[in-house]
């Protein structure tokens, strides 16, 4: 936009002919806006955040997001990978539309530290980043000290947790493919909330669907920090008692203190140690230690409370939050859909806020999302969110919102459409 | 580059709707509604999957299925449950917005 057309536009908005964003030319886009944003993490929020900020400011806003990864490692599907129906491959998205559709420029870098003040952001390479905002998508670090004994690397890369898609995503597939058959796969479970409430007991089923097909004699011990399954319990109780009956068995309150590396025995505060062939431990999780640096981790020393409105941080201005790493409101899960989700209402407001305009007032967030019994049968659960002005927070829609009521293949094709369209809504 | 005279003529044309629009309502919002839609359905209502693109639909027809799923009376597995989450004039907004896209 020309300089004399902002200032004609401010003009009329003064002379009281309504908002100035309501004129056409401006009603599909940012109105406008310039401004610097620098985005850290390409996950499912910082790489949506990004291409939304472009492509609804009509490439005004300057994009630059700081990702590490060459490329992105969907963690939604990659239980199917550890069960090996699917490969690591079928799960991997390049980032190179985010620069080519979209002007995003992207750093392989890692943020090592947040000034706020000055409103600038520190790379392992030495290079300073300023931003006018920063939004952070750091998802999840793991809490080593509450698992004393896999406090280091060479621990870590024999007792995995595959949490984060990749690398350790593929070892431990390889784990299982070189298990015996008679062998116990163990996976522990931490206390709510984590990343992906339903994921482990997906994994669980991705697991017995592999041992049931080629080690009918394995075992898969599901030993779980939480009094019940944490989420579609029902649904994946019956798949335990019926598809894979005598393959899997659920134990409720094992919250863990600790492992035995060499032995694969894993520890509880009250229950007896299990010792497993396999053993994947999920350690409690914290935000990602970027936002510690940016000094907004307030929640319980782990999480990022902030404003729904705009996502932006309740204690420090100019830096917006998104994801797994955020406080969650009543009923929204740590999940990728909803990562995604928390981005387009924090990118629709980036641009209102470099543009001098209120965020809307009204954000709305759906989440659905699919879990695997087998390689085709799928559950799902899905809610929708409202934003309470009284309460200042977005609630779930009562009455709305549920789940599968049984295992099937319809939406099992449904869960593989959905994982093509986030991917590209993302990324693409 | 867009002069004024040009801004001119397309504000004073649009005045009325700014006005009847201006109670702090946000235009973007139905665009912002759509957003919650584009995980399943592809941004911009443009599907790269299975599921139905929404994105050059007439306004009626999704307004009609919507309403449809939300009473119950069309079966489907999330958007029974979803359609609930949204309110008549949510569900007028998203209609409209997807109804002015661009079908690929």
């Amino acid at each position: 936009m020309s300089i004399q057309r902002r200032d004609f536009l401010k003009a009329l908005g003064a002379a009281g002919f309504g908002t100035v964003a309501a004129l056409p030319g401006c009603a599909t886009t940012g109105g406008g806006a310039g401004g610097k944003v620098v985005v850290i993490g390409g996950g499912y929020g910082g790489a949506t955040a990004a291409k939304y900020i472009r492509m609804w400011s009509d490439g005004g806003v300057d994009v630059t997001v700081v990702e590490p990864s060459p490329e992105f490692i969907s963690c939604p599907l990659s239980n199917l990978v550890i069960g090996g129906s699917k490969q690591i491959g079928d799960v991997t998205v390049s980032y190179d539309n985010l620069p080519k559709r979209h002007g995003v420029k992207i750093l392989r870098d890692t943020a090592t530290s947040v000034d706020p003040e000055k409103r600038t952001v520190k790379l392992a390479s030495g290079q300073e980043l300023a931003y006018d905002r920063l939004i952070l998508s750091p998802g999840i670090d793991f809490m080593w000290d509450k698992v004393p004994s896999l406090n280091n690397a060479d621990a870590q890369g024999k007792i995995l947790h595959a949490w984060k898609a990749g690398a350790q995503t593929v070892a431990l597939r390889n784990q299982l493919v070189a298990m015996p058959d008679g062998g116990v796969y163990a996976i522990s479970i931490p206390v709510a909330p984590y990343r992906c409430p339903p994921g482990p007991y997906e994994r669980a089923c991705q697991v017995a669907w592999y041992f049931k097909r080629a080690k009918p004699k394995s075992k898969v011990l599901i030993l779980d920090g939480n009094g019940d399954v944490t989420s579609k319990g029902p649904l994946f109780k019956k798949a335990w008692a019926e598809e894979y009956k005598g393959i899997v068995e659920y134990r409720p309150n094992h919250v863990l203190t600790d492992v035995d590396v060499a032995t694969r025995t894993a520890k509880f505060e009250v229950q007896d140690s299990v010792k497993a062939d396999v053993l994947n431990i999920l350690p409690p999780q914290r935000a990602g230690a970027i936002a510690r640096s940016a000094g907004v981790v307030t929640a319980n020393d782990r999480w990022c409370d902030v404003d729904f409105l705009t996502f932006e941080s309740v204690k420090v201005k100019n830096v917006h939050i998104l994801g797994d790493a955020i406080q969650i409101a009543t009923g929204m899960p740590k999940s990728g859909h909803m990562a995604n989700q928390h981005a387009k209402v924090c990118a629709a407001a980036v641009i209102a806020l470099l543009s001098g305009q209120a965020p809307n007032p009204t954000p709305v967030l759906s989440n659905t999302c699919y879990s695997f019994i087998t390689d085709r049968e799928v559950v799902h659960v899905c809610s929708v969110h409202q934003y309470d002005k009284e309460k200042k927070t977005l609630l779930p829609v009562a009455g709305a919102g549920g789940v599968s009521p049984a295992a099937n293949e319809l939406e099992g094709g449904y869960a593989f459409s959905w994982a093509q369209n986030i991917w590209a809504d993302t990324l693409a | 580059m867009r002069t004024i005279p040009l801004v001119l003529a397309a504000a004073v044309a649009a005045l009325g709707a700014a006005y009847a629009n201006a109670q702090g309502s946000d235009p973007n919002l139905g665009r912002n509604l759509a957003a919650t839609c584009a995980n399943c359905h592809g941004t911009n209502g443009v599907s790269v999957g299975a599921v139905e693109s929404l994105a050059g639909k007439p306004k009626e027809e999704i307004v009609r299925k919507m309403q449809d799923y939300k009473k119950g009376t069309k079966p489907a597995t999330v958007m029974t449950q979803l359609a609930k989450g949204y309110t008549d004039e949510q569900i007028e907004l998203v209609a409209a917005w997807f109804a002015a896209q661009k079908a690929k």
